[in-house]
């Protein structure tokens, strides 16, 4: 009985060691690298469609869609689906890669990216209150990204007046359904732009 | 009995042991030129309110208590602080985007706004940092005409 308690005790002392060793490993995280800017695209930097390839233009597509997704949590008021379809679309974004954009639209567009990150990535372990919140950023980021990268998809921008002073966000359908309101007031807005 | 009094002991000695661990202290004697109160011309009480509420998590530099040096306690506040340094560093804060001034901006407004900042654990100990209603409303004003469309 000794020897099993002795043991217990070396081993639970050990694992507290360990803890306590990989909390300080964790704890020295620097802030991230700030963003490499390769300029070997300069000479074929503006306007220039050929650069824009087609995988490009699925990452922007791929950001769009989480973002239309997660529209449709709030909108079902669905607290749990939001914060996976959040934790998707921080992916999605993370997974953006500028590159071949010219420089005034890469920077535009980095710092689009950045921003919509932390917002999706604070919806991922918010509450319903907190989510929407976010969302409302997060709807101008992405509006402001498409009208760099342009979509295939046709979109409606809608607008509720009630939420937070006015509000807008982006939905595939022209039919309004309130991703800030939920089931609370679902047809609250109105369709105040098209795009494409 | 003797069990327990192994453990009793065991715990003892794990908490001696602890204290041998360092603690990366957040501490720092320059203020860098992207600091929020040196890019912004900040009103001397809001300065103040903001040093004494908000800085000690949210820069790079805190006004340790006594009890923070004594382990677990120092880990419990050395996890808050980088936390909170993720999610807002005045320190750093032209080193932020135009849009991400504003979605800051935002935040802070939010939670000051709903009372989770300051965080309860954190004006329970320190009086000071509690901000009543006048400084909720002062902060509240400034970090709206820091806000651009």
């Amino acid at each position: 009985m000794k020897t099993v308690t002795r043991t217990i005790g070396t081993m639970a002392l050990a694992v507290t060691m360990v803890l306590t060793v990989s909390c300080k490993d964790g704890n020295k995280n620097e802030p991230a690298a700030p963003m490499s800017n390769e300029m070997h695209q300069e000479s074929m930097d503006d306007k220039d469609d050929m650069a824009m390839s087609d995988n490009q233009d699925a990452k922007a597509e791929a950001i769009l869609n989480d973002y239309l997704n997660l529209k449709d949590a709030l909108v079902g008021d669905d607290n749990g689906k939001a914060k996976e379809l959040g934790n998707a679309l921080a992916q999605s974004l993370k997974s953006f890669d500028a590159s071949n954009y010219s420089d005034n639209e890469k920077s535009e567009l980095n710092d689009i990216i950045e921003d919509a990150t932390e917002h999706a990535e604070h919806i991922s372990e918010s509450d319903i209150k907190h989510q929407r919140e976010h969302f409302k950023i997060l709807s101008k980021d992405v509006t402001d990204m498409v009208a760099i990268t342009g979509t295939q998809a046709k979109l409606y921008e809608q607008f509720c007046p009630m939420y937070d002073g006015g509000t807008a966000w982006l939905s595939k359908e022209e039919n309004v359904l309130n991703p800030y309101y939920g089931s609370q007031m679902l047809r609250c807005g109105k369709v105040q732009r098209e795009i494409n | 009995m003797k069990f327990l009094k192994i453990i009793a002991w065991i715990a003892l000695v794990a908490l001696v042991v602890i204290q041998f661990f360092p603690v990366t202290l957040n501490e720092s004697d320059t203020i860098p030129q992207s600091d929020f109160m040196l890019v912004n011309k900040v009103p001397a009480t809001i300065k103040n309110q903001l040093q004494v509420s908000c800085y000690d998590c949210h820069s790079n530099n805190t006004d340790y208590p006594s009890y923070s040096k004594i382990q677990p306690a120092a880990w419990f506040l050395e996890d808050h602080i980088k936390e909170g340094k993720d999610e807002l560093n005045f320190n750093e804060w032209d080193t932020y985007s135009s849009r991400r001034k504003n979605s800051k901006l935002r935040s802070i407004i939010k939670q000051i706004e709903s009372g989770e900042m300051p965080l309860d654990s954190y004006t329970l100990i320190h009086g000071g940092a509690r901000l009543d209603s006048t400084a909720v409303k002062e902060i509240i004003g400034y970090m709206e005409s820091l806000q651009k469309d």
